[in-house]
């Protein structure tokens, strides 16, 4: 429908390559870091949406053909409020990660660690 | 304001105006505790009426301070959204009131004002938010906002193992958010709109290949949500840690919330006439794995996690069929299966508090020292497996029927899969019973969590037990009103089916169109 930005695209790519990567990092911090790219680019995606930029769409002003899409603008901009919270909440967590467990890393599933070793143990008995 | 705005506002409009209001009153409890009881009472009567509003005259469209689509947000009820917003609401009051009998709405940590109240209402505001809108990113939006209030609730406290419980959750979560935003960009940018009543004429016109790929978006992103296998790795690690009623109310309703995202926005963009292979596969798959898991587990928190899981494949299996018999035996299970973990998670809860422990190898014989207590989690753990009489019968039997009515192969041996699900439901249901329930009872020996340390040998408040009962009675009026519920859910599939009636209910010049 809409002629789409070369580099946006790229840019996009790398931020969702960087930021998934990032993600499956172990250490709470660099998962925070990662989200942050993926939030960025799933913004630029929202932006790209609305297709080419155009001039500031005021009613009286602009001719429609002429004026940026303001829909897609509106909802990153909601977007980017969300992450923006999100982002805080994350941060005081791995804060709080690194007051009770002394780093940010995310832990394995004790509860699974406990069946593991029941069923070695079971295992041994045998 | 006409009643129709009204109506289908209210449910978000006020949990979220009450939660700045319980904010300011967090010096006093008593009050934050009357002012959240009174506005879920509300919301119940409000979400009461609403059904038999969309059940009578059809369904109830506002548009968001008078702007219309593509530009403003639309709020719908129809049948779906309202009977599954009242049993949400139901299901919601009535763990508030487990959770101030319990204490743990009022429990303060290192003096930080009690956000319990604020966050739960708002909680209620995402999820009635998601049911209601009649757009995409509204969804996006009231994903956002039930996630949010969910990651306060789920690390309450900030105790070591919540921490590391709600960073799994918190980043799981949010992977999956970031995927919708994104396929609602994607959305947007092929279509240049998100209201799904414009999107349900526009996606079908666009090439197949982009159809498809707009449909496995979607499934993904609301799959992690829904906790469909294999997206569902998250949910048995974070869940049993919260505080007891915020696991009930996340296992109630949480994914639930992302089923009911798959269902409306499957139908309504992707309309099938065949069964769907990737959706059947998947949902068989999720109902073994789930169960699988549930059998080995030692942590009773833990077994009904993995049920749930389980049990999500049921609703899906009702989706893949893509029969109107299909969908409307989903949505019976959907009630049914909010219900049921409600209850089964209360009585989980209780059993924590009176016996100082969760772990299987250390409880012994509640039957003889709470035998209401054993009573009520056997009755649930009977309406899960699908005993008769009870709503897990009802269901699962209605999802059998419309296999058996699509008779596709495939139809037919998800349904065969669903009848062992079933039964190793029971097998790992009993098998908790046998360990827990029966037998003579055991001195408490309580687990080194330090929170148990704390409700070891407290017998549980009144409130508690009255309020995880009201839980069960709810499951068996779902099950005495299995006929009146069934012929609705029939009307409901009905108008899943009929994407022209959406249509021109949102689009149409008269707001509210003839049934």
């Amino acid at each position: 429908m809409n002629t789409t930005n070369l580099a946006l695209s790229l840019i996009v790519g790398v931020l969702f390559a960087g930021g998934t990567y990032l993600l499956l990092e172990r250490a709470l911090l660099r998962s925070i870091l990662g989200f942050v790219l993926l939030g960025h680019g799933a913004n630029l995606v929202l932006i790209m949406s609305g297709g080419s930029a155009g001039k500031p769409p005021f009613a009286d002003k602009t001719g429609a053909a002429a004026a940026a899409d303001p829909l897609p603008q509106a909802m990153a901009l909601t977007a980017v409020v969300i992450t923006f919270a999100v982002t805080a909440l994350l941060l005081a967590l791995a804060d709080r990660s690194v007051a009770v467990h002394g780093d940010d890393e995310v832990q394995d599933d004790i509860e699974d660690r406990l069946l593991e070793r029941q069923q070695t143990a079971t295992e041994e008995e045998l | 304001v006409t009643a129709a705005t009204a109506l289908v506002s209210a449910p978000v409009a006020l949990p979220l105006l009450a939660a700045g209001l319980s904010l300011l009153l967090s010096p006093s409890p008593v009050l934050q505790r009357v002012l959240a009881v009174t506005v879920l009472t509300a919301v119940l009567g409000d979400a009461a009426l609403l059904l038999v509003r969309v059940d009578t005259v059809g369904p109830q469209v506002a548009h968001v301070g008078g702007w219309h689509p593509p530009l403003g947000i639309t709020l719908i009820a129809d049948r779906l959204s309202a009977l599954a917003l009242l049993v949400a609401v139901l299901v919601v009051l009535v763990v508030l009131l487990f959770a101030v009998g319990q204490g743990i709405a009022e429990r303060r940590a290192e003096n930080v004002p009690s956000v319990f109240h604020p966050t739960y209402l708002v909680l209620l505001a995402g999820i009635s938010l998601v049911f209601l809108t009649g757009d995409l990113f509204t969804m996006y939006v009231g994903f956002e906002v039930m996630l949010i209030a969910s990651y306060v609730l789920i690390t309450l406290g900030a105790t070591a193992e919540r921490v590391r419980a709600g960073m799994t959750y918190i980043v799981a979560s949010l992977t999956a958010s970031i995927l919708l935003l994104t396929t609602v960009g994607l959305v947007y940018g092929v279509t240049g709109t998100v209201n799904m009543a414009q999107l349900s004429g526009a996606i079908s016109e666009l090439p197949p290949d982009v159809q498809r790929l707009l449909g496995l978006m979607l499934l993904a992103s609301l799959g992690i949500k829904a906790a469909m296998v294999p997206l569902h790795w998250w949910l048995p690690d974070s869940y049993p840690n919260a505080p007891a009623p915020v696991t009930a109310v996340f296992a109630a309703l949480l994914t639930k919330v992302g089923v009911y995202a798959i269902i409306r926005t499957q139908t309504l963009l992707f309309p099938r006439e065949e069964p769907w292979t990737l959706l059947l596969v998947l949902a068989g798959v999720t109902m073994l794995v789930g169960v699988l898991g549930a059998l080995v587990q030692d942590d009773l928190n833990r077994v009904l996690s993995f049920m749930l899981v389980s049990h999500i494949g049921f609703m899906l299996f009702g989706l893949a069929i893509s029969s109107q018999a299909g969908l409307a035996g989903a949505t019976l299970y959907l009630v049914h299966h909010i219900t049921v973990q409600a209850a089964l998670f209360l009585a989980a809860g209780m059993v924590e508090r009176e016996r100082g422990t969760a772990s299987l190898a250390r409880l012994r014989g509640i039957v003889v020292t709470a035998p209401l207590l054993a009573g009520l989690f056997f009755v649930s753990a009977l309406s899960l497996g699908g005993i008769p009489p009870l709503a897990g019968f009802v269901g699962k039997l209605s999802l059998l029927q419309a296999a058996v009515d699509s008779a596709a192969p495939l139809t037919l041996t998800v349904a065969a899969v669903a009848l062992l699900a079933s039964l190793l439901t029971l097998a790992a249901l009993m098998r908790v019973w046998l360990a827990a329930f029966w037998g003579l009872p055991s001195a408490p020996v309580p687990d080194d969590r330090p929170e148990d340390l704390a409700d070891v040998a407290t017998p549980p408040a009144r409130l508690m037990t009255a309020s995880a009962t009201a839980a069960v009675l709810v499951g068996l009026a779902v099950a005495a009103s299995a006929g009146p519920l069934s012929s609705y859910t029939q009307r409901a599939a009905d108008d899943l089916t009929d994407q022209q009636h959406y249509r021109s209910s949102v689009l149409g010049e008269q707001v509210v169109a003839q049934p």
